[in-house]
């Protein structure tokens, strides 16, 4: 009998295909529902809250202090930066504002996370489109990162070092000239993960003309970070509205022109040696002086002092056992995290946690752009698409 | 959004956004005048309670005044109340990146002002239609006019709304 061939109109025979929870290049608990014609997706449905954990509802049920920990779970590629930008919003909210010493340390860690965070995308981006060398390389550092994070608050992921009004401890002896030592080498590092990727034509290939956003849909869709400036929007909150002092610091903010994968990574590449000269700098001018500020009734006192004092024992007892009271009003405040702006919109009634506490999570919003960019692709290039998007489960379902 | 005609730049100092927000809290109370109950400044925040059917049409203003710009709506959140005389406030935060500026506009709804639901401004802002599913979804206030009002974080088959206040924090049958 003879073979006969079939032919299938484009468009006449839909398959959906469920891409996730579980699998390799979502990056977490990331579903896509795909509806695919053959090889181009028609549409795609992101489908979330496999990893939600009702983090706004514990806020509610903690003190200001106690919700901390919790931040670390938000982005946990750059706990400590989540940190920061928790404590801030909380001292706006009490008005209160820190030290100098404090302010800089905030900003070294929240640029040392930045780096930690993008060596994390570029090595899992790379791995994804099938260049795993990279991978290899950017572990490497990240794995001294991870060292320093350690020395300086004893853990790896779980930081949670910011307080109210301070830090939970001063930088450890020698901690600058080793950072400092390791910027130096990371410089010729990045270098080196340029010449692997940037003008080699695969990457090229796979990445360049694929995912594109437009400046206009960025905006309409909230998205922000890397992701907004790639499409060639110049917005940052550390020049806009700066905050622990930005303003004093010399760097540049990247930006692209087309919106496609190629320059996600581009302007991610350039992001890390802008972090790089940031650190340099607050090196530099580290200032000395107390890393908490002088406010008995919201920061905990010295342990020695507790353990000898009797007024500072009655500090210790209430902050730990009540929390501090909040005035009641609304306020919203927001940092450049790695991912984008993650702002932390606290409504307060007075007491000693939020009334109502909204997380804004870069990587919730921004997701929110991927259906835009996958329709018409090839399934190849989604997984290009969602690792140049960088978004993080536990932030996007907290 | 017409093609070409998003921002890109250059950022402008947050003293000029503090201008342009005081502008905008002018603008909308003249043009709005018996829409706006209240106006509510705290930490250099600004903020305007609206009469909820007026909402659409103040962020459209805001949006397009070539003065203002609100090209961006950065964070919905909705709160609920037990103890009140309206069970929920929604508050939008607006950001014009052109001018650097924010503002903040509150709607109540529920109990003695009508029905639980405020309008959508998915039409004005596209990234509003995760971010209501996502409050509706938490606290149960209905965006009316919402294309695609459902769970976002919560299982499809979950039943009430975990961040109303008289929902227990151990979870409903824990």
């Amino acid at each position: 009998m003879p073979y006969k061939t079939q032919t299938i109109e484009p468009g006449t025979e839909l398959m959906t295909v469920n891409m996730g929870p579980s699998h390799p290049a979502t990056h977490g608990v990331l579903r896509l529902i795909l509806t695919l014609d053959g090889e181009r997706v028609v549409r795609a449905e992101p489908v979330m809250g496999y990893l939600h954990r009702g983090m706004e509802k514990i806020a509610e049920n903690k003190t200001y202090t106690q919700f901390i920990p919790y931040t670390d779970r938000l982005d946990y590629l750059a706990p400590l930066s989540n940190n920061v930008g928790f404590a801030l919003a909380v001292e706006k909210l009490v008005d209160v504002q820190v030290t100098p010493r404090c302010a800089a340390i905030r900003m070294l860690v929240c640029e040392m996370s930045r780096i930690s965070a993008h060596l994390l995308w570029l090595g899992t981006h790379a791995v994804d489109l099938g260049a795993i060398t990279v991978f290899m390389y950017t572990f490497r550092e990240r794995e001294v990162l991870y060292d320093f994070f350690e020395a300086l608050t004893g853990t790896r992921l779980t930081t949670s070092y910011t307080r109210i009004g301070g830090l939970s401890r001063d930088l450890p002896a020698g901690f600058l000239d080793e950072v400092s030592r390791w910027l130096e080498r990371f410089t010729k590092e990045l270098d080196e993960y340029e010449t692997l990727l940037t003008k080699n034509t695969i990457w090229i290939e796979r990445t360049a003309g694929v995912g594109v956003l437009s400046a206009e849909d960025a905006l309409d869709l909230g998205v922000t970070g890397p992701n907004l400036r790639a499409s060639g929007v110049e917005w940052d909150l550390r020049k806009a509205r700066p905050y622990l002092g930005y303003e004093a610091f010399d760097f540049d903010v990247p930006i692209g022109s087309k919106g496609d994968v190629y320059d996600r990574y581009l302007v991610r590449i350039e992001e890390m040696r802008q972090s790089v000269k940031i650190c340099r700098q607050v090196i530099k001018m580290m200032p000395g002086g107390a890393i908490n500020v002088d406010d008995p009734k919201l920061v905990l006192p010295p342990k020695e002092k507790v353990l000898t004092q009797m007024e500072e024992l009655i500090h210790q007892f209430i902050i730990v056992t009540e929390g501090f009271e909040a005035p009641k009003g609304e306020v919203y405040q927001a940092i450049e995290a790695p991912k984008g702006e993650l702002g932390f919109h606290i409504l307060s009634d007075g007491g000693a946690s939020p009334y109502r506490m909204k997380i804004r999570s870069p990587s919730f919003v921004n997701l929110q752009a991927l259906p835009k960019m996958c329709v018409g692709a090839l399934v190849s290039d989604v997984v290009a698409i969602i690792a140049s998007l960088d978004p993080v489960m536990g932030e996007v379902d907290r | 959004m017409r093609e070409g005609s998003a921002f890109r730049g250059p950022m402008r100092p947050a003293s000029h956004g503090a201008e342009v927000t005081k502008r905008a809290v002018e603008a909308v109370s003249a043009r709005f005048g018996a829409a706006v109950r209240e106006r509510i400044s705290f930490r250099g925040e600004e903020s305007l309670l609206l009469d909820g059917a007026r909402l659409v049409d103040v962020c459209t203003f805001l949006r397009d005044d070539p003065e203002l710009r609100f090209d961006v709506l950065t964070d919905v959140m909705a709160a609920h109340f037990l103890d009140r005389d309206y069970d929920y406030e929604v508050a939008y935060l607006l950001s014009s990146y052109p001018n650097n500026a924010v503002l903040r506009l509150l709607v109540r709804a529920g109990g003695r002002m009508g029905p639980g639901s405020v309008p959508t401004v998915s039409g004005v802002w596209g990234t509003a239609d995760w971010q209501e599913r996502e409050e509706w979804d938490k606290v149960g206030v209905l965006f009316a006019g919402h294309p695609n009002l459902k769970r976002i974080l919560m299982p499809e088959d979950w039943e009430g709304h975990p961040l109303r206040r008289d929902y227990p924090m151990e979870g409903i049958g824990a």
